[in-house]
C-alpha cells in the first residue's frame, strides 16, 4: 500500500513499486491482534465450560454454512462500513468521533420523517431526497460537537457522547409521540416504532429470500469515493494534514478549526447515511434498536482497516461476519453472543496497542534505508 | 398536579436528598478519573470499569451476602481493569482515547456476558442500609438532605477532600501532577513516569470500580445489562467541567445529579413535560457546561500524550 508513505515524498514514481514487506507487516499486525483477542475469547469459552473449538466452528459455519448467513454478514457489514468511512475521515483529522450512535439515530429520524411526510413523491425523487436527509441529519449531529470544538475548545469525545444520549432520548420521545405508527395506536399496542415507509423508498433486494439490499453496493462505492476524497483532493489533503500536525498546518495557512468541524460533520453524515440505509434497506420502518451498537463497532472496523477507506471494506465484512456468527454460536454452545462484544473490545485495545510496534518498524526501516533514497544524493 | 403543589418543602427536600444520593457514583468515578488524568492519562473506559465493578459486587453479594467482600470484589476488578488500561496506554503507548473505548466495550461485553451466564434474570440484593448520623441526622431539613444516607454516599463525599489533599498536599500528588504536566522534566529528575501513571490509572480505576459497587449496592440494589447507561462518560465530562479540581468536580456532580433528581421527581409528580425530553436536560446541561467551562488552564499539559524518552 504505497499511499501510506508516498505523500509528500519527492519521488512520485516510487508509488508504483509495492513494498511487499511493508504491506505484509501492516496487514499482519491487525490480524495478529485479532487472533490474540480470539485466543483470549477461547480461554473465556473454556472457563465458561464450553467447547471453544465447537463454538468457533459454529461461528464460522453460521457465516459460510448457507446463503442466508453469508448475505446476513454483508447486511451487517453495510452500516459498519458506512460508519467506519466517517470514522476514517474524522480520525484522520485527529478528531475522535464517539458519536456514531447518535448520528445514526439523527439520520434515521430525519429520513423517516421526510419520507413519510412526502410519501406522495415518486421514487426517483423521494429515494435520493430521503437518503440526503439521512446524511444531513447525521451531519447536523456531527456539526454541533465540531463547531463546539472549533469555537469553544469543547472536547469532542465528551460532546459526541452527550449527543448520543440526547439522540437516544429524542428517538424515544418521537417514536412514542409524533412519529408513532398510527396502526399501533389504533390496535392499542403502542409499539415504539414508526409507520412503514412508502414502498418507493425501499432499497431493492439483491438476493431473493434474504435481507441483502442495494445499500451494500452503495457503501462500497462510497468507500472508493472517500478514498479519492482523502487522498486525491485538496480538502482531503488538508484534513489529513490537520490530523498529522495541527501546528504545522496552521503555519501553512490551513484553517484548522474549519477542517476539524468539516471532518466531524462528514463523519456524522456517513453515520446518518448508515442510519437511513438501515431503515430503507432492512426494516422499512424505524425501530428503537436501530443502532445495534454500530456507532461503536464501526470504530473497530475503521481502526482494523488501518483508518483507510478501502481497508475498511474487508474489515467491516469481517466484523459483520463476527456479529452474525456470534448469534449462531450462542445457539450452538449456549454462550451469550456478548462474548464477541468482549472480543471486539480486546481487538480495539490490541490494534491501538500494536501501533508502537508499527512505529518502531517504520523507524528501523528508515534507519536501515540507504541514504540516497530521500532525493538528496 | 399543578405547579403550586410541586414546589412544596417536602418535595424540595426529597429532590435535594435524591440529588446528594445520586451524585455518589459520579463522585467516585470522576474523582478517580481526575487522578488518572492529572498524571496525563485520559481513561475513557470508566464506564466499562463501573459496569464490571457493579456486576462483581452484585454477584459476590448475591452469592456470599457479605457487603465487605462485595466492595472488595469491585475494587479488585477495578484494579485489574486499571492494569489492563495502563498496559495498553502507558507501556504500549497507544492512543488513549481509542484504547479507552476498547476498554469500555470490553467491560460492557464482559459484564453482560458474565451476568447472563451466572445470574440470567433480574434479581435484587439487600444493599447498604441507610445510616442516620446521630445528632446531625435530627436537624430538621438539613438532616434529611445530608445525613440520612447509606455508607457509600458518605464515603463518596469523603473521597473528595481526600483526593484534594492527596493531589495538592502530598509528594505523591506532586509527582502525579509533574508527570501530567511535564513528563520529560519529571523523568530527568528521576521520577518514573510509567510507574506514576500506572499507579494513578489503577487508583482511578479502583475508584471507578467502587462507583459501580455504589450503583448496584447502594442505589438500585440490582444488576442488569448496561446498568450504568453512560454514567462513566458523564464522569469524564465532569472532570473537564471541574477543571481537575476535586471540589469543583463535586459541584458539577451535584449540579448534574440535581437536574436528574428534578427530572425524576417531575415524572413522579406527573408535571406536564414529556419525560424523554426531561431526561435530555442533564446532557444538554453538560454540553453547555463544557462549552462554558471556566478554567481550562489547569488541564494537564501532557494529557492524552504517551511519554517516550527522547521525544519532546
Amino acid at each position: 500500500m504505497p499511499f501510506h508513505r508516498a505523500d509528500g515524498t519527492s519521488q512520485p514514481h516510487r508509488r508504483l513499486t509495492l513494498d511487499w514487506k511493508d504491506v505484509g507487516f501492516r496487514v499482519a499486525l491487525p490480524v495478529l491482534a485479532m487472533m490474540f483477542a480470539l485466543l483470549i475469547g477461547a480461554a473465556m469459552l473454556v472457563l465458561l465450560k464450553a467447547n471453544a473449538f465447537h463454538a468457533y466452528a459454529a461461528l464460522v459455519a453460521g457465516v459460510f454454512g448457507n446463503v442466508y448467513g453469508f448475505t446476513q454478514s454483508l447486511v451487517k457489514a453495510t452500516p459498519l462500513l458506512l460508519v467506519g468511512l466517517g470514522i476514517c475521515i474524522s480520525f484522520r483529522a485527529s478528531v475522535i468521533n464517539i458519536g456514531g450512535e447518535g448520528q445514526i439515530i439523527a439520520g434515521a429520524l430525519l429520513a423517516t420523517w421526510f419520507s413519510l411526510a412526502f410519501r406522495t413523491w415518486p421514487g426517483w425523487l423521494l429515494l435520493p431526497a430521503t437518503m440526503t436527509m439521512g446524511f444531513l441529519g447525521g451531519a447536523a449531529w456531527g456539526f454541533v460537537p465540531g463547531i463546539l470544538k472549533a469555537r469553544l475548545n469543547v472536547n469532542e469525545i465528551l460532546s459526541t457522547v452527550m449527543m448520543n444520549a440526547i439522540g437516544i432520548q429524542l428517538m424515544n420521545f418521537l417514536l412514542r409521540g409524533p412519529l408513532i405508527d398510527p396502526a399501533g395506536v389504533r390496535a392499542g399496542t403502542f409499539l415504539p416504532q414508526s409507520e412503514r415507509l412508502p414502498e418507493q423508498v425501499w432499497l431493492p433486494r439483491l438476493v431473493p429470500q434474504t435481507l441483502l439490499h442495494a445499500g451494500a453496493i452503495i457503501a462500497v462505492v462510497l468507500a472508493v469515493a472517500v478514498y479519492i476524497f482523502l487522498w486525491r483532493t485538496t480538502i482531503g489533503y488538508r484534513i489529513r494534514a490537520v490530523g498529522l500536525n495541527r501546528e504545522a498546518s496552521r503555519y501553512a495557512g490551513i484553517n484548522v478549526p474549519i477542517y476539524q468541524t468539516l471532518s466531524l460533520t462528514l463523519a456524522g453524515g456517513f453515520a446518518g447515511l448508515a442510519g437511513v440505509i438501515e431503515v430503507i434497506g432492512v426494516q422499512h420502518r424505524l425501530l428503537e434498536g436501530i443502532t445495534s451498537g454500530y456507532g461503536f463497532s464501526g470504530i473497530v472496523a475503521a481502526l482494523f482497516g488501518g483508518l483507510h477507506p478501502l481497508g475498511a471494506i474487508p474489515a467491516s465484512w469481517l466484523f459483520g461476519s463476527l456479529l452474525v456468527g456470534a448469534d449462531k454460536m450462542q445457539r450452538a454452545v449456549q454462550v451469550p453472543s456478548a462474548l464477541i462484544d468482549t472480543v471486539l473490545g480486546l481487538v480495539v485495545m490490541f490494534v491501538v496497542g500494536s501501533a508502537l510496534l508499527s512505529r518502531r518498524w517504520v523507524a528501523r526501516r528508515a534507519l536501515a534505508a540507504p541514504r540516497n533514497e530521500g532525493g538528496q544524493p | 398536579m399543578t405547579e403550586t403543589t410541586f414546589f412544596t418543602v417536602p418535595v424540595a427536600v426529597g429532590i435535594l436528598s435524591s440529588a446528594v444520593r445520586l451524585a455518589t457514583p459520579y463522585l467516585f468515578a470522576a474523582v478517580g478519573e481526575a487522578i488518572a488524568q492529572s498524571s496525563g492519562v485520559l481513561n475513557l473506559g470508566v464506564d466499562g470499569i463501573m459496569l464490571l465493578g457493579a456486576y462483581a459486587s452484585f454477584f459476590v453479594m448475591l452469592s456470599t451476602g457479605s457487603l465487605y467482600l462485595s466492595v472488595l470484589a469491585a475494587m479488585g476488578v477495578g484494579l485489574a481493569m486499571g492494569l489492563l488500561m495502563s498496559l495498553i496506554s502507558v507501556t504500549l503507548k497507544a492512543e488513549q482515547g481509542i484504547s479507552g473505548i476498547g476498554l469500555y466495550m470490553f467491560g460492557l461485553g464482559l459484564s453482560s456476558l458474565l451476568f447472563k451466564v451466572t445470574v440470567g434474570t433480574v434479581k435484587t440484593v439487600t444493599g447498604f442500609p441507610p445510616v442516620v448520623i446521630p445528632i446531625l441526622g435530627d436537624i430538621p431539613i438539613l438532616g434529611k438532605i445530608l445525613f440520612q444516607h447509606s455508607l457509600p454516599v458518605y464515603a463518596a463525599f469523603l473521597v473528595v477532600p481526600l483526593a484534594w489533599w492527596f493531589l495538592d498536599k502530598t509528594t505523591w500528588g506532586l509527582k502525579i501532577r509533574a508527570v501530567g504536566h511535564n513528563p520529560a522534566a519529571a523523568d530527568s529528575l528521576g521520577v518514573s513516569v510509567d510507574c506514576v501513571r500506572y499507579a494513578s490509572v489503577c487508583l482511578g480505576a479502583v475508584l471507578a470500580g467502587l462507583a459501580g459497587a455504589s450503583l448496584s449496592l447502594a442505589m438500585v440494589n440490582l444488576f442488569q445489562e448496561n446498568l450504568t447507561a453512560g454514567m462513566g462518560f458523564i464522569a469524564v465530562a465532569l472532570v473537564y467541567f471541574g477543571g481537575w479540581r476535586p471540589a469543583a468536580i463535586m459541584g458539577g456532580a451535584l449540579l448534574f445529579s440535581f437536574m436528574n433528581a428534578l427530572q425524576l421527581w417531575m415524572q413522579v409528580l406527573a408535571v406536564k413535560i414529556p419525560s424523554d425530553i426531561a431526561v435530555m436536560l442533564p446532557y444538554l446541561l453538560t454540553i453547555a457546561a463544557l462549552a462554558l467551562a471556566p478554567n481550562l488552564t489547569r488541564q494537564p499539559i501532557a494529557l492524552n500524550k504517551p511519554f517516550e524518552r527522547g521525544e519532546h
